[in-house]
């Protein structure tokens, strides 16, 4: 046994990224130890320098594959483009938060160094080559992200929100755990590797004690990207919950989330295909069917773009079902389209809102288009891309997802996909034109796009365009996303 | 010697225990404190796989489990108290402003 | 023949006190039985050669994070009139009992069609197995990245707990 343990560089490296971002948060922490004025002013901006920061390691190690310290983590093509979508999703979060955290009173350093917590442990997810890892990490950005929920601690819907996620997200990582337990027993090991040595050599493949394991740990991590049969959670949290959080937890656990799955059952799990590709068709078809369906039925746009991304897990849930590198791909051009076409629908969200989260009706988006044209513009393109009308990120997306089913031969699965996407234009139209149609309420003052929230809604519509537009770069960058077999 | 699959036998009877708590009960205290027994279930579950490998390893998961267990407990627990200093009841049903 | 004993009667004892968790009224009286359900599994874990994770067992589970929860029942100070006396709906109790009873069942179907045929480590146990040095060694070394993960989890849980409940900032 190696007695004596040194980090090596090379260690470093391969977790570069999220220890920069870890190491942003303590920052901000210490920061705290001066005057409350300079320390709320920095703190912004050392998270969005510590997020850039994180781009050098991954830079460095680009898509070369390496595994450090003793294989608990692994670093390839796959990790560092999950890393370089969750580092711009925190960017764009503290790109909306400033204007939204003081307007609600919530301005306080704390909630920067707790997105950059939540986002180190989802940047782990993504590294994580052992299943021991993939929990911590998992708790990592749990525990974050249920303060972070309750972060409005004076509000009750705030308080609900956080028990809510709180006790729900607990049972899925006790899930999540007891899987773990049952796949040691059966493979000897919780490495990836070793499972899928095992599994490949000795006959694990079919021990019934093998697959239960793998079966909880789907339902854990499942919870975590609300995918219909786990999903109930999610509309009361997000309605409740402060809406920067929840938009950036729509976004980075649901990343995160996927990052995990995928990894863990194309790697370890891989060479047992046949027996959860079944089970992930049903559970996609359901998520898209039951996602799309309510989110028809909602007044309030909180709850509405819950159920919506509810369903948007469901067509990211297509490309791992199909369980091919078309898919692998897929899965990340939709994350990475997916971030900027919803994130920026929040951005919105949080602009058109009052203090208080008052304003959260769809009807109290009659006639933004006077109020703030460019605010109403911005939100035209995001429900369409949301929708995955062409000719934004949302269509391609969607089309790349679906060509890697139909590789795969799922074609009862496009069908459904393609059916509820029709039914998803109804919704989002729906804003669409009261924004434009109708007439404002008389008292409804206009609203002025100001500082880092309208550069924000400005880069996210462009983003949005620009990847249906001209989506080939992003869509080589995708392909490099390759798991590591190990 | 105990055959270990007894060991698994126990620890799912405690597993299940924990999963019907949370499900039936509306306490959000007591069904936290069946989603420790569903982490100690894991933890049992662990420290038998362990002997039955002869590996270490799934010791050290335990200790894990615990650390992460204690740092739930404290949130969950914080989260409860908010609860109670702005109403009197954190009975689930009870928390009416949004729908279960 | 004394691991059979002790693995019968504590096993027996963990389970009634698991049930009694979750059936009493008392969040009080559920605590307690919480402790008694840890304490059965501290010595099963030391009939399992496991011993450092029994001491930790009992130090941490049932003394920190139980005194932990009692001090909030407390602290909350209507242990009595918790949960609505108004029946929770019944249709959602069968549910949750049939949910569980076939977890149960498959649980255990599977435990133990598959428990025969898990990989096993051979050989005896060694005589220093489960020993705080051994278990020490295998965390500083190649355990140490989870190691260094878990601080940072404290530290969020840390500043979590501040933010949630400290009064004024």
């Amino acid at each position: 046994m190696n007695h004596s343990f040194v980090p090596k560089a090379a260690d470093m490296l391969v977790v570069g990224p999220e220890t920069i971002v870890a190491a942003a948060a303590m920052l901000i922490l210490l920061a705290e130890l001066m005057p409350a004025r300079i320390s709320k002013a920095a703190a912004p901006w050392i998270a969005a320098l510590g997020l850039l920061a994180s781009f050098i390691p991954m830079t460095t190690t680009g898509i070369s594959v390496r595994t450090g310290f003793s294989g608990m983590v692994v670093t390839d093509g796959f990790a560092v483009l999950m890393k370089a979508v969750l580092a711009v999703t925190g960017l764009l979060t503290i790109g909306f938060s400033t204007h939204y955290i003081k307007r609600e009173d919530l301005d306080r350093a704390e909630y920067y160094a707790l997105v950059l917590f939540a986002i180190s442990g989802m940047m782990l997810m993504a590294s994580s080559a052992n299943l021991i890892m993939v929990f911590l990490s998992l708790e990592i950005l749990s525990i974050s992200l249920y303060v972070l929920s309750g972060f409005a601690r004076t509000q009750p819907r705030s308080q609900e929100a956080s028990l809510k996620y709180f006790l729900l997200g607990s049972f899925a990582s006790a899930f999540l755990l007891y899987g773990i337990a049952l796949v040691y027993g059966g493979a000897g090991t919780i490495s990836l590797a070793g499972i899928a040595n095992a599994i490949a050599s000795e006959g694990a493949a079919r021990n019934p004690v093998l697959l239960a394991g793998a079966g909880l740990i789907a339902v854990g991590l499942g919870f975590k990207v609300a995918a219909v049969p786990f999903q109930m959670w999610t509309p009361d949290v997000y309605e409740g919950a402060p809406s920067s959080v929840t938009a950036f937890m729509s976004v980075g656990a649901k990343a995160a989330g996927f990052a995990a799955l995928a990894r863990v059952f194309l790697t370890a799990f891989g060479d047992i295909k046949v027996d959860w590709m079944p089970a992930l068709w049903a559970v996609a078809a359901l998520t898209m069917i039951v996602g799309n369906v309510v989110a028809v039925a909602q007044t309030d746009i909180k709850r509405m773009l819950a159920y919506s991304s509810i369903a948007h897990a469901g067509y990211i849930l297509v490309g791992l079902a199909a369980a091919n590198q078309a898919g692998v791909s897929a899965l990340v051009f939709y994350l990475a389209a997916y971030l900027f076409m919803n994130l920026g629908a929040w951005a919105v969200v949080i602009l058109a809102g009052r203090r208080g989260e008052a304003g959260t009706e769809i009807d109290s988006y009659n006639g933004l288009f006077w109020r703030n044209p460019g605010a109403a513009a911005a939100m035209g393109v995001f429900m369409f891309a949301l929708a995955g009308l062409p000719p934004t990120g949302g269509f391609m997306a969607k089309f790349y997802v679906f060509s890697a089913a139909l590789q795969a031969n799922m074609v009862g699965l496009v069908v459904i996909g393609a059916l509820t996407s029709l039914v998803s234009v109804y919704y989002y139209a729906r804003v669409t034109v009261v924004m434009f149609m109708r007439d404002p309420e008389p008292d409804a003052a206009p609203i002025s796009t100001r500082g880092l929230l309208g550069v924000t809604l400005a880069v996210t519509a462009a983003a949005t365009i620009y990847l249906g537009v001209l989506p080939g770069q992003l869509f080589q960058l995708a392909g490099l996303a390759q798991i590591a077999r190990p | 010697m105990v055959p270990t699959a007894h060991y698994v036998i126990l620890s799912a009877l405690l597993f299940t225990t924990g999963v019907v708590g949370v499900l039936v009960r509306r306490n959000p205290i007591i069904m936290f404190m069946s989603i420790e027994l569903m982490l100690n279930s894991a933890n049992l579950a662990f420290v038998a796989f362990a002997r039955h490998l002869r590996s270490l390893d799934g010791q050290v998961f335990v200790f894990i489990v615990m650390a992460v267990a204690a740092a739930e407990v404290a949130v969950g627990l914080a989260i409860i108290v908010a609860i109670f200093r702005t109403r009197a009841t954190i009975d689930v049903d009870e928390l009416n402003v949004m729908k279960w | 023949m004394g691991e059979l004993i002790a693995f019968v009667v504590l096993g027996a004892i963990a389970v009634a006190a698991g049930i009694a968790v979750v059936v009493v009224r008392n969040p009080v009286h559920s605590a307690l039985f919480l402790v008694v359900n840890f304490f059965c599994l501290a010595v099963l874990f030391l009939v399992l050669s496991a011993e450092f994770v029994a001491a930790l067992q009992v130090l941490v589970y049932a003394g920190a994070i139980m005194v932990l929860f009692l001090f909030v029942i407390m602290l909350l100070n209507v242990a009595g009139v918790f949960e609505s006396q108004r029946d929770p709906l019944r249709s959602q109790r069968g549910l949750a009992v049939c949910l569980g009873l076939g977890l149960l069942a498959e649980v255990l179907a599977i435990a133990v069609s598959g428990a025969a045929r898990l990989p096993s480590g051979g050989g005896t146990l060694p005589q220093d197995f489960g020993s705080p040095t051994l278990v020490g060694l295998l965390l500083y070394s190649q355990y140490v990245f989870p190691f260094e993960a878990v601080s940072v989890l404290l530290l969020i849980a840390m500043v979590g707990v501040v933010v949630l409940t400290k009064r004024s900032v």
